[in-house]
């Protein structure tokens, strides 16, 4: 090695790692980052068997909502993010496209109804998951979340935090079209 | 009236604390049978990362889903399952990122050996620039070095 050459190493290294500096700061501009890929897809929905918001008498279990797709929308009357996210949720039911169902986690049942009391219940049904065990089920490990599930009920799609329009455009509705193609 | 104040003022301070009621069935701490169960637990808990908290252990996070999924591992071992189970258990419900040490696999492998490799690269090249240096004779006194 000529001494030019080493003359030049620390540069060639301080260039390196900007590089890799960059390239880490290029990796992380997606919102997202911190979402963890869901193990569920592909698979079949886990069983569940949950009272009815507002009903507590009458139960619901995954075999009940077989036959069409469903969206689980994950909320609770303590998550603001869920309000930030709820007039985007009432504007896909609206469409009427798919069956949203709420999945109300560990909420009193007397703050879940008043809120949707306040901000509109947009939900076909909405299960009531008090103590927290069926979302462990589900993977779920913040509200809000959604979850696409087909006919069959294999979860084919999940979305960790606040949907926006966005969200439900560029990715909920090509796997709603896909889903309505089969 | 030092008093009514004083109560006005403490109701003051419960009052967001009552608006932001939690669900009250997770405030009782775990209770463990004996010794052995709480030394299995915390070693167990403290291997599993929280999903929520990320750069936390199960074991430290003060999040609620932390304490679910406290309150799931000391169930599933009380059921009689074993750790590589339970891991198991976390894994097929939140994935892979559950576990500090992730398994060996290809996904992993840079993660598992990425660091020997930077090792042996970092050996390779100390060892040629030793080399060059030993063939090579003493430099001559260089002026133009400014640094």
């Amino acid at each position: 090695m000529s001494a030019s050459r080493a003359r030049w190493l620390p540069l060639a290294a301080f260039g390196g790692i900007l590089a890799l500096l960059a390239a880490g700061v290029w990796l992380s501009r997606d919102p997202d980052r911190d979402a963890l890929p869901s193990p569920l897809i592909g698979k079949p929905a886990p069983a569940f068997d949950l009272p009815v918001l507002g009903d507590p008498e009458r139960r619901v279990t995954q075999a009940d909502l077989r036959g069409a797709p469903y969206l689980l929308n994950v909320w609770g009357s303590w998550c603001p993010g869920c309000r930030e996210e709820h007039a985007v949720v009432a504007a896909f039911a609206n469409t009427q496209r798919v069956r949203v169902i709420g999945f109300n986690w560990k909420d009193e049942p007397g703050d879940a109804t008043r809120w949707l009391a306040q901000f509109g219940d947009p939900y076909a049904l909405v299960l009531a998951d008090y103590d927290g065990r069926a979302a462990i089920e589900w993977g779920i490990y913040g509200a809000p979340e959604t979850f696409l599930v087909d006919a069959a009920g294999t979860v084919v799609w999940k979305h960790v935090g606040p949907m926006t329009d966005a969200t439900i455009r560029e990715q909920l509705l090509p796997q709603v079209e896909r889903l309505e193609a089969r | 009236m030092i008093r009514a104040v004083l109560l006005a003022l403490l109701l003051c301070l419960a009052w967001p604390q009552a608006a932001h009621a939690q669900v009250a069935i997770d405030a009782a701490p775990l209770r463990f049978v004996d010794d052995a169960e709480e030394r299995r637990f915390h070693a167990l808990v403290a291997e599993l990362r929280c999903v929520m908290c990320q750069n936390q252990s199960l074991a430290d996070s003060n999040a609620q889903i932390a304490r679910d999924l406290r309150r799931e591992v000391l169930d599933l071992m009380r059921a009689g399952h074993d750790d590589a189970a339970i891991k198991a258990h976390l894994v097929a419900r939140y994935g892979e990122f559950v576990l500090y040490r992730p398994q060996i696999g290809p996904a992993t492998w840079l993660l598992w050996f990425g660091p020997l490799l930077l090792i042996v690269a970092g050996g390779v090249v100390i060892a040629r620039i030793v080399v060059a240096r030993r063939a090579s004779t003493p430099l001559p006194p260089d002026d133009t070095e400014t640094w």
